[in-house]
């Protein structure tokens, strides 16, 4: 450590291990997590949420639901953006999970055709 | 995957209160149902610090959501995996219930106990793992020592502490930034800085806990102190009681060693800084300065008159300067935030926050960070969500062994250094018991002061004989053997010692009985004159119980409590109590389902 700049480097690469404990207003990635979800493989699109998120070094925060009871439509995952309408994805696999992220969640363009509700803010 | 990345973090209080109610073996059950969920790669268990609210431990804090379970056991860890981190589904019964309304609250920022608390001291505790530097200073720490070390000269450093208006924590609420500038302005060719962790007040623990849950801030507190007053070598006096504090405390100071921040050439300053830990025997005077600093020197632990003080002839003779654990946790936010922000909040003449350890018969215990100036009844109400039982109100007593007793009269008091002593009690390092009507103030005098008559070192009469005189006569109003002069023969021993004694520990002995003296004198004579106890505590003086023949039912639950027979079946359906036999323990009275069973 021999600058203050040094510091800040150091505090630039150690950010990642605290930012799942500061949700402030990031983008919300949030998985439908049923019995209906996971027998759907919901915990598959998870994990490729996970997979994107360490790859692109995101910073977002990814919770689970419950039924909401579409289930023929599972696995879901919504997508809120900070300030965003919610939207809800239906009929998920791990390709389409790598689209919403890209698209929606980094860009800001919903996929449309797997879009199967929105939720107004 | 890389093993930065988790979508959840489930922290777990290995602070150690919450070790102590059985949070390693969470941790154990943690780790396997994640394993057996193949949930390991996505889920972090973080080992915190204390996060204060130890009533409720074992706490766990499952982010990104920020969900408080408390009291959590075992058995309740395979339901937290399996519906909240597998399926996002918070465990309601392990919420906690507002006191108050019995209403569940999931975040722990909405709970009442912490909503109303304002953390400086405390910001990281329960929040990061006190282990981890990294997280430290993913936190912005160490921060402030770089600015100051690379930015501010030790004078603007000073000034600025100065300004904030900050007194020492541990007790005597001298500014900060005063003693700072003698050590500063006392030349020499070594100084010394120490840290005082003897934290020996009978239910204090905030210093334990920052030293548990957030060692670096004392680390990154004492390194600007050294800096600003021109030392190089520091101690952080441990007393050999706090093991766990000890230990993180260690792996802090060989953390920041290996990263540069502790040793030689600190920020490329050009300023060189080591630290050491002294751990103390458990003796409660070495809490006081100069025979802290006699300790450390490797003599027997007692004070010596002052002057000269410390800044001037302190440690093995050089200047030294002297600050409690909590002081320094506020020096990196003042250096970080600047004076003004810190002067702010606070009173005229007490700035910031203070960390209270709140205990007795409350319901919320812990330790609760409030600005100087909230009130005892928002601290005992609002964040201490009242009395357990919903029993009345009698005192609460602050300032720990030194302190005094206030009265039901002076809820509405702003709390802060100067208020507190025109009351007749004190901040101390910030103890607060709260007492019911069920308590004898008469008794609770004789603990605090049987405590210091103990922990007297014995090297000035006042304290060593004045104290033990004063405990005498207290022992003897117990027992129902009060004579008539026994109340002015206390007043004036404790004055005298007060005036005369050599340290702060004798100096301050009498205050717990001088208050209550103040507010609670007709319990005294109650004692005394009636023979009475009218909380119906001291053994000898409580008058037995006796059963409401119209109201009791006859159950019959009563007898079996009884520790001496001295209940028996009455005539009718009813039960009666033998007065000869009875020794007012009170178990029948706490037992009965009707309320037949008075004291009286």
């Amino acid at each position: 450590m021999k600058s203050l700049e040094d510091l800040r480097e150091m505090r630039k690469e150690v950010e990642k291990e605290m930012q799942t404990r500061k949700n402030t207003n990031k983008p919300k990635v949030i998985i439908g997590m049923g019995t209906c979800g996971i027998a759907a493989g919901a915990r598959e699109i998870l994990q490729a949420v996970m997979e994107e998120m360490d790859k692109r070094d995101l910073d977002i925060e990814v919770t689970q639901t419950g039924c909401i009871g579409m289930c023929e439509k599972e696995p879901l995952m919504d997508v809120k953006l900070p300030g965003k309408d919610r939207i809800t994805y239906g009929n998920l696999n791990k390709e389409d999970v790598k689209r919403i992220i890209v698209n929606h969640v980094i860009n800001g363009n919903v996929v449309d055709e797997l879009v199967i509700a929105r939720l107004e803010e | 995957m890389k093993d930065t990345i988790y979508r959840s973090h489930v922290l777990i209080c290995t602070g150690t209160g919450c070790v102590s109610s059985g949070a390693k073996n969470i941790k154990h059950e943690l780790q396997d149902e994640l394993a057996d969920n193949d949930l390991k790669n996505e889920i972090k268990i973080v080992e915190t610090g204390c996060h204060g609210f130890c009533e409720k431990g074992p706490i766990m804090v499952v982010y990104p959501e920020g969900v408080f379970y408390c009291q959590v056991k075992e058995e309740d860890v395979a339901e937290i995996v399996e519906e909240h981190l597998l399926k996002g589904r918070i465990v309601e019964r392990l919420l906690f219930k507002e006191p108050m309304t019995e209403e569940s609250i999931p975040s722990y920022k909405d709970i009442d106990f912490y909503k109303k608390q304002h953390r400086i001291a405390l910001a990281n505790c329960g929040k990061i793992n006190p282990e981890s530097i990294n997280e430290y200073i993913a936190n912005g720490g160490y921060e402030a020592a770089g600015k100051a070390l690379t930015k501010m000269t030790p004078e603007e450093i000073i000034k600025e502490v100065k300004d904030a208006g900050l007194r020492g924590r541990g007790g005597g609420g001298f500014p900060t930034g005063l003693k700072w500038q003698f050590a500063f302005d006392n030349e020499s060719d070594k100084k010394y800085v120490i840290c005082n962790a003897d934290e020996g007040d009978p239910g204090a623990f905030m210093d334990r806990s920052v030293l548990e849950g957030d060692p670096h801030r004392i680390i990154e507190g004492m390194l600007i102190n050294a800096y600003a007053i021109g030392a190089d070598e520091g101690y952080v006096y441990v007393r050999a009681e706090y093991p766990l504090a000890i230990d993180r405390l260690q792996k802090a100071i060989d953390a920041a060693e290996e990263i540069g921040l502790l040793g030689e050439d600190i920020f490329g300053s050009g300023f060189n800084f080591d630290l050491h830990i002294k751990k103390g025997a458990g003796a409660f005077v070495c809490g006081e300065e100069t025979a802290l600093m006699a300790s450390i020197e490797g003599k027997r632990g007692m004070p010596n008159p002052r002057p000269p003080y410390p800044a001037e002839k302190g440690l093995w003779g050089k200047p030294t300067n002297i600050n409690n654990v909590e002081t320094l946790a506020n020096i990196p936010y003042i250096i970080n935030e600047g004076s003004d922000v810190f002067s702010s909040i606070g009173t005229e003449n007490s700035k910031g926050t203070k960390v209270f350890a709140l205990t007795g018969k409350i319901k919320n215990t812990g330790l609760v960070e409030v600005p100087m100036g909230t009130t005892l009844k928002e601290v005992v109400f609002e964040i201490g969500g009242g009395l357990t039982d919903d029993k009345d109100f009698k005192a609460i007593q602050t300032g720990g062994p030194s302190g005094g007793c206030i009265p039901e009269d002076y809820l509405d008091l702003p709390i802060d250094y100067d208020s507190l002593i025109e009351v007749g009690a004190m901040m101390g390092s910030g103890g607060m018991v709260v007492m019911d009507d069920s308590t004898c103030m008469v008794d609770v005098a004789r603990f605090f002061l049987s405590f210091t008559q103990s922990e007297s070192c014995g090297k000035c009469t006042p304290c060593r004989e004045g104290t033990k005189r004063m405990l005498e006569i207290l022992n003897r109003i117990c027992d129902g053997e009060g004579k008539d002069g026994d109340i002015k023969l206390l007043e004036q021993l404790g004055e005298h010692i007060k005036d005369t004694a050599l340290c702060g520990l004798g100096q301050t002995a009498p205050n717990p009985v001088l208050s209550t003296l103040q507010y609670f004198r007709n319990e005294y004579e109650a004692h005394i004159y009636d023979n009475k106890c009218p909380a119906g505590v001291c053994e000898e003086l409580a008058s037995s119980f006796t059963i409401n023949i119209e109201s009791c039912i006859g159950c019959g639950q009563c007898v079996k409590v009884c520790p001496v027979d001295a209940i028996s079946k009455g005539d009718g359906k009813y039960y009666i109590i033998d007065e000869d036999v009875c020794i007012s323990c009170g178990a029948c009275a706490k037992k009965c389902p009707v309320d037949a069973i008075t004291q009286g």
